[in-house]
């Protein structure tokens, strides 16, 4: 089975502060990570691999960069690593990144593509879905279960409420949680093997066959970001510091009086 | 030309989301500043009946789109109807519940369209000189808000977080149309086959619906003090437990009753934080409820800062004085 995954270089969310003073995001000395969904993707992938033979090509769109985040893929046991990077790709939303990657994946074969739900910088979730759209094939996303049976993927997918056991013929596009699967670390001898390896970069030039430019970068984004802020706090109340039994009896008062108890 | 704000009524198994009564109750609003109307579509299978509830709710019609093959969410399948009804319609704006059926489908829908999709926001305005939809999101794990805009391609197309927009009270005196809009449907819109629906077999509490909402954090200590203490007191308050993203990720409640940027969005009448830090990621899905009390041994806490009442203090020998205090107000009254 040829699966290529999708991954993501994103900024660790969990890392950033806002400076207390100018209320602006420190993004200083905060780590780059793959995406913990796309981290699964990567698992999965090689799962299947183990499973059935076959190859895992890894693909990222950022600047140069992301090399780091390829190579940890290439460590993990992915077969080969893409980076799309070009100037021209750069302010892309989600239906232009969608495009130009969908563009990149067109010069491959494949029989399964997979990306994580979403990335944790964003949180959009629509970037593989509008890949599989580009590319005519179906998707199945929220993965959390994937099995192979014959041809088919026999594939369990989460909602609020309920999951849904589906069946797919290849090729199709899996969106997967980070709760899929608790993604391997890189061996000692990937590593070494990783930074032997070339990672192929895709520039503008290398996908004029498959790319429409109309379709790419900031030009081609039908959204536009107007402004961004930080936001603003809800104005504190009032705090206590007293002896526990007085501290109940004023919040049972609070409650009485707001008519909540 | 494009005209009206459309609603995806999103339904599981034949009932139609509060989610849906949510997106209608704005769509008015932003319908009533453009001078325009409001239409949701409803896709399933034996809905009629309920299509006057989105009347009630705002909508000035209903577009029903009707399949046994529609019954249950597929992607494929669903695409198809929505695109149908945008391309027959032309909407100005069109909304759908960021639910996990909303955005799987929302993504399919703006590709195959090509226009441009604002994933899960929180709020939606009229730009006053341009008309065009201001659509606000959290991004960067809630710590910035971003306000994007879709100026050339129609329709402006968002999913819309769930709890965040108030539903309409119900105006059993609103009328309007019920379309019955056909779309042809066969095998090959169901690429994917539907081999079988698992529901969740335990039926837990929805804490978007709950009006009190005691929540504990990292600081409940372990599963068990968390369950002992907070099970018995929002049992006096008649209320639901809800937690942290630390205590879902520690296993001590499921991940159904997380509030916050990677869970739920709640805005109960009264929310107990107890032993909860208040990271900006959990004060983005609980800062909007009417009357927040947080209980912290911190005294530097950030959930302080939100807290309409704030009590420094160890949450393992004050909750439960709570829970015997209020019970003895409730006898008492």
């Amino acid at each position: 089975m040829k699966i290529v995954v999708c991954v993501k270089q994103v900024p660790d969310t969990t890392e950033v502060r806002l400076d207390p003073v100018t209320n602006t995001l420190i993004r200083d000395g905060v780590p780059s990570i793959i995406n913990p969904d796309d981290k699964a993707g990567i698992e999965a992938a090689l799962k299947l691999k183990e499973q059935v033979g076959g190859t895992v090509t890894i693909v990222s769109m950022g600047p140069a960069q992301a090399d780091v985040a390829l190579r940890e893929a290439l460590a993990m046991g992915a077969d080969d690593a893409i980076l799309i990077s070009d100037r021209a790709f750069g302010g892309a939303d989600t239906w232009a990144t969608s495009s130009t990657i969908a563009a990149a994946l067109k010069k491959l074969d494949y029989d399964l593509i997979i990306t994580g739900r979403q990335a944790i910088d964003g949180d959009t979730a629509q970037v593989g879905p509008q890949i599989a759209e580009h590319l005519g094939i179906p998707q199945i996303s929220y993965v959390e279960d994937i099995k192979v049976e014959g041809e088919t993927l026999l594939v369990k997918r989460k909602f609020e409420d309920r999951s849904h056991l589906l069946r797919t013929k290849l090729p199709c596009l899996l969106t997967c949680l980070a709760e899929l699967n608790q993604p391997r670390y890189m061996s000692i001898g990937g590593i070494f093997k990783a930074y032997k390896k070339d990672i192929q970069v895709w520039g503008l030039e290398d996908m004029k066959d498959t790319v429409d430019t109309a379709n790419i970068g900031l030009k081609g984004s039908p959204t536009r970001v107007r402004k961004s802020f930080t936001k603003q706090a809800k104005g504190a109340g009032e705090k206590i510091n007293v002896p526990e039994d007085e501290a109940v009896a004023i919040i049972v008062s609070k409650l009485a009086e707001k008519h909540l108890i | 030309m494009s005209k009206n704000v459309y609603v995806f009524a999103e339904q599981r198994d034949g009932n139609i989301q509060k989610v849906a009564y949510e997106l209608v109750g704005k769509a008015r609003e932003l319908a009533d500043t453009l001078d325009e109307k409001v239409y949701a579509v409803l896709v399933g299978q034996d809905m009629k009946a309920q299509a006057d509830s989105l009347i009630t709710a705002g909508a000035d019609g209903v577009i029903l789109v009707q399949d046994p093959m529609l019954a249950e969410y597929t992607t494929e399948a669903y695409t198809k109807a929505v695109v149908a009804v945008i391309k027959a319609k032309e909407p100005e704006i069109f909304l759908i519940g960021a639910t996990a059926i909303g955005r799987d489908l929302a993504p399919r829908v703006s590709a195959r369209i090509h226009t441009g999709l604002t994933a899960d926001c929180t709020g939606l305005a009229i730009d006053e000189s341009s008309k065009n939809l201001l659509m606000t999101r959290p991004a960067f794990g809630g710590n910035i808000m971003a306000t994007i805009v879709c100026e050339e391609h129609r329709p402006q197309m968002a999913t819309v977080r769930p709890g965040v927009m108030k539903a309409l009270a119900a105006d059993e005196s609103r009328t309007g149309d019920i379309e019955e809009f056909s779309v042809e449907f066969s095998e090959a819109d169901m690429p994917v086959e539907l081999v079988e629906v698992i529901k969740e077999e335990k039926a837990l509490a929805d804490i978007t619906e709950a009006k009190i909402l005691v929540s504990g954090g990292r600081g409940m200590g372990d599963k068990e003090t968390f369950d002992s203490i907070l099970n018995p007191l929002a049992e006096v308050l008649g209320g639901a437990v809800s937690g942290s993203r630390a205590t879902v990720d520690a296993g001590w409640i499921d991940h159904e009753c997380q509030v916050g940027q990677t869970g739920k969005t709640v805005r109960p009448d009264l929310y107990l934080a107890c032993g909860i830090s208040g990271a900006i990621q959990h004060v983005a899905g609980m800062e909007g409820s009417e009357y927040i009390v947080a209980i912290d041994k911190n005294d530097g806490a950030p959930i302080f800062d939100v807290a309409d009442l704030g009590v420094v203090g160890d949450v393992t020998s004050l909750l439960p004085k709570l829970t015997e205090a209020i019970k003895e107000y409730k006898e008492e009254k």
